[in-house]
């Protein structure tokens, strides 16, 4: 990606000619679907660095309103809930009437009073919300916010780790070929020959942790063959390369070469590749969080969301489902269209 | 062509021999002592022990790793866990419910997805070419999980179209009343990513010398395109389905799971909960042997659809 003078605009005097990444930059900014994308994913990880530094979202687990309170802007259509309450309901305790006397109610109703002390704040509890609520009363709104943080922090992490390792092994691999490449593209073998779910589940079993943690080691142990693949051919070309060979003759080193000459040349291909992976680790950790083997039940992302609204919807509670699918969608589009763009705008032989 | 086969056969070997080691990596190493898991709640130290012997944990590392190497010689990877089924047993028995699922499945979404792609890219940089492109994006965004939540919710549920889930002896009865939804919902989800692949298949053909000479002599559109590109654009769609026939057997996994069909992959989710390791090490090691035939297949029918290709 060596930059070319023809495309100075002025020739009458001499200027400098754009780098790769200005001219990839003016190439992104004029692709409205990759900006607008941009903007959106942008947006997001602003939303999710300010969930990280505790000004939104940080009560997600505060009870607000009553159980399954419905949408504001939903509350005068005819829910589903009204048509699941037609269906017979199972009765195991009839209250009986008034003349049993409660023999602990004086003692109910002070332990009540102890642990909400002001009776004004039950009453406080909101019918809606401006994304319903949860079985628990709590937010839906926040709690997909706080899902956002951990499915997204949990999946650019996952995409880091599989990035670093598939780029370093593939630069290993190709720069130096003989044993080392022979040793490298038998270990893709092996993980290449084992589909990628299946190994993601392996792991998953003996692991045996539920925790943030064991899904990012899980997604980044699985996920680099792709990018290794992609960075050995990239060295294996660049490795010849002339500049390569200059920086050779004036003594830079295997390293120096490696990860100061060549890297720059390739980056575009490591950024592609990390935000394809983000993709996918988010999709991945939505299904291992939901299967049961992801994030525990105590912490809140999008897959332990939609677990829940699994359940809620049995009774037409839908919008958990909703604030989490949209939630989800919305990110994940606009990550995919994002990429798409990158990738246009990164390589140049791509005729606009 | 022969020698060809023989010497990917043979360099099947260190890839196994390496899937071998990482399974057996995992499970004995990383996996802890299964004794436990297996003695229960309450055991005593004998009780342990016995388990440890019965399984040959009490072994060393390397006469450990013989074993394991023993049995998927032999095919032969004992009972199950946790129901005592010999693992051979379970795949023979729920091999032929994922089978019904996913042939079908596999043969309509690759049909809808090739005559998708062919009319995309000949509509190629048009409006409804974008657009269509960034709706696949959007489906496919959207995990697979809503996809089948809500559709049986709907389709099933509510408005009582299909069983909400199922499973019989019959397979007439199976495949004209339990599979149809599950189908359904794996067409929704896999022909967005199947078309936009094959669509990259077929722009690689649109601009090629014989597709100008086809033009040239005047045959009509629809025949240029599908007669002439097709034809050329199935090389890869070929390999790749081929190549992606071991996986389709767990991709339908959460289809498996959530419509109650006793299939491998919900085996799989299962084994998994349990912590049942004789099943998942046979399944890891038997697909990573099915994968690398199925990659061999599929090279061998591109050099054969494709005389140009020089396999070396």
């Amino acid at each position: 990606m060596q930059t070319s003078v023809s495309n100075a605009v002025a020739p009458a005097q001499f200027t400098a000619s754009e780098g790769a990444w200005a001219l990839a930059w003016r190439r992104f900014k004029s692709d409205k679907v990759g900006v607008w994308s941009g903007i959106t994913v942008a947006l997001s990880l602003l939303l999710v660095l300010s969930t990280l530094l505790g000004s939104v979202a940080h009560d997600w687990e505060k009870e607000v309103a009553v159980s399954h309170a419905p949408p504001s802007w939903a509350i005068g259509t005819p829910s589903t809930a009204n048509d699941a309450k037609a269906l017979p309901e199972i009765v195991l305790y009839e209250p009986t009437p008034t003349d049993i006397v409660d023999p602990i109610a004086a003692q109910w109703e002070s332990a009540q009073k102890a642990v909400k002390p002001s009776g004004d704040k039950v009453n406080a509890l909101a019918t809606s919300l401006p994304m319903g609520s949860d079985k628990w009363g709590r937010d839906v709104l926040s709690k997909t916010i706080k899902g956002a943080e951990t499915s997204i922090l949990v999946g650019l992490a996952a995409a880091l780790m599989a990035t670093v390792l598939g780029s370093v092994l593939g630069a290993v691999s190709g720069w130096y070929g003989g044993i080392v490449d022979d040793l490298s593209n038998w270990l893709y073998n092996v993980f290449h020959s084992i589909p990628g779910i299946l190994l993601i589940l392996a792991i998953a079993a003996v692991l045996n942790t539920k925790g943030t943690m064991a899904v990012v080691i899980i997604l980044g142990t699985t996920g680099w063959t792709g990018t290794y693949r992609l960075m050995r051919g990239e060295y294996l070309k660049h490795r010849h390369r002339e500049y390569v060979r200059a920086a050779d003759a004036i003594g830079a080193s295997n390293n120096r070469r490696m990860f100061v000459h060549i890297l720059p040349n390739v980056s575009h291909v490591i950024l592609v590749q990390f935000s394809l992976l983000t993709v996918s680790c988010i999709k991945a950790e939505v299904i291992l969080s939901f299967l049961g083997f992801g994030v525990p039940v105590d912490g809140v992302s999008w897959g332990t969301m939609l677990t829940e609204a699994q359940n809620d919807l049995l009774v037409g509670i839908w919008w958990q489902l909703l604030a989490a699918t949209l939630a989800m969608s919305i990110f994940v589009t606009a990550l995919s269209l994002l990429t798409d763009s990158l990738r246009d705008a990164l390589d140049p032989k791509v005729i606009h | 062509m022969s020698a060809y086969i023989l010497r990917r056969l043979w360099q099947m070997i260190p890839t196994l021999a390496g899937v071998i080691l990482l399974v057996f990596f995992l499970f004995n190493w990383i996996g802890g002592d299964p004794a436990y898991v297996l003695a229960g709640l309450f055991s005593n130290q004998e009780q342990i022990d016995s388990i440890r012997a019965e399984l040959g944990l009490d072994q060393p590392l390397h006469i450990q790793l013989w074993i394991f190497v023993q049995q998927v010689l032999t095919f032969n990877f004992g009972n199950s866990w946790t129901t005592g089924e010999s693992v051979a047993d379970i795949f023979a028995t729920r091999l032929p419910a994922s089978l019904t699922l996913m042939a079908p499945l596999l043969v309509i979404e690759t049909l809808i997805a090739l005559v998708l792609a062919v009319g995309l890219a000949w509509v190629r940089g048009s409006s409804i070419d974008r657009g269509t492109m960034v709706v696949f994006t959007a489906l496919m965004s959207v995990s697979i999980l809503v996809f089948i939540i809500l559709g049986q919710y709907v389709l099933a549920y509510r408005l009582g179209w299909f069983p909400v889930q199922g499973w019989s002896d019959n397979y007439w009865k199976n495949i004209t009343t339990y599979a149809p939804l599950p189908i359904l919902l794996g067409l929704l989800v896999s022909i967005a990513p199947n078309t936009r692949l094959f669509r990259s298949f077929v722009l690689d053909e649109v601009d090629q010398d014989y597709v100008r000479t086809a033009r040239a002599k005047g045959l009509s559109e629809p025949r240029v395109m599908f007669i002439h590109v097709l034809r050329n654009a199935l090389i890869p769609v070929i390999t790749f389905v081929i190549s992606n026939l071991p996986g389709l057997l767990l991709g339908a996994f959460l289809l498996e799971r959530f419509f109650g069909i006793p299939g491998v992959g919900r085996e799989i989710i299962l084994a998994v909960e349990r912590s049942d390791f004789p099943v998942i090490k046979a399944v890891t090691i038997y697909v990573a042997i099915a994968t690398m035939v199925f990659n061999l297949i599929g090279d061998v029918l591109y050099r054969i659809t494709d005389p140009r290709v020089q396999l070396r």
